[in-house]
């Protein structure tokens, strides 16, 4: 609890974004309310705070090149069409994205919750190869399931074991090295071949193979 | 294509169309991937902007992303908002384009770089009220966008994809692969900066001529 009589206007600064975002405690918000009446230095800086967001979310801030369109209308069309005569081009992004994940990894390591949704989901979408009563296990503050053994499970003392249909459905996806054969086989197909061919695979995987 | 101008002006007023869009093009009528997106092509071009910098670029990847989603629009899923996962990808995108047209070490150093200390703001100038209908002129917006590209790029980045392009602070930090309290520790700083960037030049009359209304702030 904030005493209202303490709020300095350094506090207030400090915390005047999440107040705009409605994420202080009732506290805090009861104490910068306050505050905010008898400080004008501080309420100037909170209605330039709210003017600027107003000002920038203008959907008139963004104005697209002439043409675009009409532009993008005509690439979709045309990568419609590829697709539907077996379109392969996004097997050929698939090899940026691996890489990007090799050189992000080295920055995320230590966060693997913060990895981007759809560049985890695009690469590691729940494969529909990974059989859905297959034993998985996650942990806590991740979101990557393993089979079991994998070698980069983190926090594993909040161990949890459920099938691959659970985790699924409860928002975890594969992890993308002890999963990886169903994610290639499911997404990937022959392009990844050769990554796969240049890795070697936990002996655990294979066991996991094998029960299978 | 039933009154694309009431669309584009609220893409939220139609969730029940854009569903049933959403599932015509997941089954297989991807000539209405189209319709199904333009309401979101400003945003996702502003998106890959703010990270290019460059209109090109920007357009290019623009395009890539609406490809990706096309491609991948069977992964899409109910629970989460279509607008969001759209930029989600385009920033991804981007972001993969920025990155293999830099060195990994510049990377490197940019994220090491201090963000702890803390901001105070310098201009306690009052602005008078929001005059938004300022924005209707090109040098309006221009001042806007300079002040926007004066920030570093990881304060920029933060405010754009939460303040313009309206993902919340989680979908944020996702999208950008840093953390939730490095999202709000950014979007503080970029938003105390650019109110000194504009607050006191607003007040000294950049835009004293327009008419602005009173009592229309919609808060």
């Amino acid at each position: 609890m904030v005493d209202r009589q303490e709020l300095k206007c350094e506090h207030v600064w400090r915390e005047i974004s999440n107040y705009v975002e409605g994420d202080v405690d009732a506290g805090l918000r009861a104490a910068m309310d306050e505050h905010f009446k008898t400080c004008q230095k501080c309420k100037s800086v909170l209605e330039g705070t709210r003017n600027v967001i107003e000002l920038y979310s203008d959907e008139r801030m963004i104005e697209v090149p002439a043409g675009f369109g009409r532009r993008l209308e005509r690439r979709l069309e045309q990568g419609a069409r590829a697709r539907g005569s077996g379109w392969s081009t996004w097997s050929a992004w698939l090899v940026p994205v691996a890489a990007l994940a090799l050189i992000a990894g080295g920055v995320r390591i230590a966060s693997s919750s913060t990895i981007p949704h759809p560049l985890q989901s695009e690469h590691a979408q729940p494969g529909r190869d990974i059989p859905p009563d297959m034993l998985v296990i996650v942990t806590a503050g991740a979101k990557d399931f393993h089979a079991p053994g994998c070698g980069v499970i983190h926090n594993k003392d909040t161990e949890r074991t459920l099938t691959a249909k659970e985790a699924i459905q409860q928002g975890y996806v594969p992890c993308v090295r002890c999963l990886r054969k169903y994610l290639e086989t499911a997404e990937l197909g022959h392009t990844s071949l050769e990554i796969e061919a240049n890795t070697s695979r936990d002996a655990d995987e294979e066991d996991v193979r094998a029960r299978k | 294509m039933a009154e694309p101008n009431l669309v584009l002006n609220n893409p939220g007023s139609d969730t029940t169309r854009e569903q049933d869009l959403i599932a015509r093009v997941q089954h297989g009528q991807t000539e209405l991937f189209y319709e199904l997106v333009r309401p979101y092509e400003r945003r996702v071009y502003a998106a890959a902007l703010a990270i290019l910098r460059n209109e090109s670029d920007a357009e290019d990847v623009a395009q890539e992303a609406m490809l990706k989603a096309l491609a991948n629009i069977r992964q899409f899923r109910a629970e989460a908002r279509f607008s969001t996962w759209l930029i989600q990808i385009t920033v991804n995108e981007a972001l993969m384009r920025r990155r293999r047209e830099r060195t990994v070490v510049m990377e490197g150093i940019d994220d090491r770089r201090d963000e702890e200390g803390e901001y105070t703001p310098r201009d306690f100038a009052d602005w008078r009220e929001i005059p938004s209908e300022a924005l209707e002129r090109k040098e309006v917006r221009q001042r806007l966008a300079d002040a926007l590209a004066t920030l570093d790029r990881k304060y920029r980045d933060v405010f754009v994809l939460r303040d313009m392009e309206q993902l919340n602070i989680q979908e944020t930090s996702e999208a950008l692969g840093i953390s939730v309290a490095s999202v709000k520790t950014r979007l503080l700083r970029a938003r105390l900066m650019l109110r000194d960037l504009l607050a006191g030049g607003w007040e000294r009359g950049w835009f004293s001529r327009l008419p602005f209304e009173k009592g229309s702030k919609p808060w």
